[in-house]
């Protein structure tokens, strides 16, 4: 056998190292593949996780698609999208260019990377605590509307979370502060290998920094661009923490997203089959996206050796 | 990439440009600009502050001075009191348990599973390979109700043992795809001239692999720990009990309980964000070398 020959003085096969995948291989199949064919299974049945399920086909995914709230949740994805992908990445873009190519050349590299760390920090505050934090802001009486009333624009002093149009506002608002830092730092490292003396060349060319902006800074992240964007739309599009954690899907079904639907009828309603056919769907969108992400990678890595 | 590529892309020459932008560097703009991000940073750093100083004053205090004022107070009732309600030294316990454990032991699986895929170079990795990424890339609604079913099938369901074994596995999908990728590139001639001294696998994975992989399994290490931390959903459905919840599901689930008492409520983000800051000063420069590490989950 080839593997024999390849190491025949150490008398180490590779068949040998198949041992280490064991450990690996037992807890993908306990926690990933045996869970997942369940859930697929679930999702042509109808089954409130005590009783025996009964197969029934497609009957919960046509009625996913004739129902209203389901509709709305999709909805309420798409603007996570806008509020989780769209909106940091523009802002990301824009404020790592600053920080890159203005602040840092004149008030120092240790300027931008404090800056830098304050709009990061947000993103590795478990998602619980800004649920918290915010909820204790945006409630009635809460802190925003405290400060309003104290500055005198009572008009806005509004029930933030309670309100069902505000309420989305307010949540699309918590999920760009949540997201601006992890655009922000990707950019900027993705800045650091752009040559300096090219913003020094176009400069002293008279470029200003909106154009600099447009023709170095954008065409140059065109790869992290992509990453951002991709990423956090994939996330937006299964986000559950923040939505549980400050609205609750509420009021009403004024924020619910597909995750807490999801989640809303395991647990809740016990219409396991129809949370299942929820979750099929979104595993469908996540894992199509991932597949698409992984092969614009691969040719962006190819290409750029 | 040479700059070259990119010189078409530049304006061309105007000395008028050069001496406005000069003039931006000398006069007051550039302190606009500054000034402007720093307003950004401090907004987005508002809500930490707000928690921090009204956390600790006086609900008499709160009431008559409002939450921005500094605080005329110094009260830890707050704060012990929310401790002592949550039990919040046990909930740190248990986040500190979970996410160690699932660090070690996903880093541990991560490390076998690249061993044999970039070292060993099994036949059929390309197969485990996307089977992992395929574990990376499910979204956890699509297991969390097997996972809770199965959990109670074999009593594993409200034990700190379930989120420590779901995790490892789930961030052991990540590190593995991770890993490979550098030990594919791992200088096969230490491996092989180790073997030809008489140097078993295992020997080779632990006295060469791991001790020129540490900095790169310290990263991993450091993003597992934070990533666990940070979990909600699983925690939310396996861990039921009061003694085994950890901060995030402690926190999580309060929904809105002391909005009548603002201190109490400022009190309890502050707990919550104490350990995020702390990991934050001592992971700093790890969390932002590897950010980009994250992108794919």
């Amino acid at each position: 056998m080839a593997s024999s020959s390849e190491r025949s003085a150490g008398g180490a096969s590779a068949a040998g190292y198949y041992v280490y995948l064991i450990p690996g291989a037992i807890g993908f199949i306990a926690i990933v593949l045996v869970p997942f064919v369940m859930n697929t299974a679930a999702s042509f049945t109808r089954w409130n996780g005590i009783a025996r399920p009964r197969f029934i086909g497609f009957e919960n995914y046509i009625r996913l698609f004739n129902d209203g709230t389901f509709w709305e949740a999709i909805e309420h994805a798409l603007a996570s999208v806008i509020a989780m992908s769209i909106i940091p990445l523009l802002i990301g873009l824009v404020l790592a260019a600053v920080l890159f190519d203005y602040i840092s050349s004149r008030f120092g590299p240790r300027a931008s990377s404090i800056l830098r760390a304050a709009y990061y920090l947000p993103q590795i505050l478990p998602v619980a605590v800004a649920g918290i934090l915010w909820g204790w802001i945006l409630n009635p009486i809460g802190v925003l509307d405290a400060l309003f009333d104290m500055i005198g624009l009572h008009w806005l002093a509004l029930n933030w979370i309670g309100d069902p149009t505000l309420a989305l506002v307010s949540l699309m608002g918590v999920m760009v502060w949540l997201q601006v830092g992890y655009a922000l730092v990707v950019f900027m490292s993705g800045l650091a290998r752009v040559d300096p003396a090219l913003y020094e060349a176009a400069e002293i060319d008279g470029a200003g920094w909106f154009t600099r902006f447009l023709n170095i800074t954008v065409p140059m992240l065109k790869p992290e661009i992509f990453v951002v964007g991709l990423t956090t739309t994939i996330a937006a599009l299964k986000v559950f923490a923040p939505v549980f954690v400050l609205t609750g899907g509420g009021p009403g079904t004024a924020t619910t997203v597909p995750s807490y639907l999801a989640y809303y009828h395991f647990f809740t309603t016990n219409r396991v089959g129809y949370g299942a056919a929820i979750s099929s769907i979104q595993l469908l969108v996540t894992v199509a996206l991932g597949l698409l992400f992984l092969r614009v990678q691969t040719r962006q890595t190819e290409e750029a050796q | 990439m040479s700059a070259g590529e990119f010189s078409g892309a530049l304006p061309a020459r105007a000395s008028a440009g050069r001496s406005r932008e000069a003039s931006f560097d000398t006069g007051v703009s550039r302190y606009f600009v500054l000034a402007l991000l720093i307003v950004g940073a401090v907004l987005t750093l508002f809500p930490f502050v707000l928690a921090a100083i009204n956390a600790i004053k006086s609900p008499q205090d709160y009431g008559a001075n409002g939450p921005v004022a500094l605080p005329r107070s110094f009260d830890l009732t707050a704060l012990v009191t929310f401790w002592n309600e949550v039990r919040f030294g046990e909930k740190l316990w248990n986040s500190f348990l979970i996410s160690g454990c699932v660090a070690f032991f996903g880093v541990t699986i991560s490390l076998f599973n690249a061993y044999a895929i970039g070292i060993g170079r099994v036949r059929g990795r390309g197969l485990v390979l996307i089977a992992y990424l395929f574990g990376i890339m499910v979204p956890q609604e699509a297991l969390v109700y097997p996972i809770y079913y199965l959990a109670k099938t074999v009593g594993l369901y409200d034990t700190k043992t379930s989120v420590i074994v779901v995790f490892s596995v789930l961030q052991g999908a990540f590190g593995t795809y991770l890993l490979s990728a550098v030990l594919t590139a791992f200088p096969r001639e230490i491996v092989d001239s180790a073997h030809i001294d008489g140097a078993s696998r295992w020997q080779v994975l632990w006295h060469i692999v791991i001790p020129m992989l540490r900095p790169t399994l310290s990263v991993l290490a450091v993003f597992f720990f934070i990533w666990t931390w940070n979990e909600f959903l699983l925690p939310l459905v396996l861990l039921i009990s009061n003694d085994n919840q950890n901060v995030s599901i402690a926190l999580g689930s309060l929904h809105g309980q002391y909005t009548s008492a603002p201190t109490t409520s400022a009190a309890a983000a502050l707990l919550g964000i104490i350990p995020t800051v702390i990991f934050f000063l001592v992971f700093q420069r790890t969390l932002m070398r590897g950010v980009t590490v994250g992108a794919i989950k």
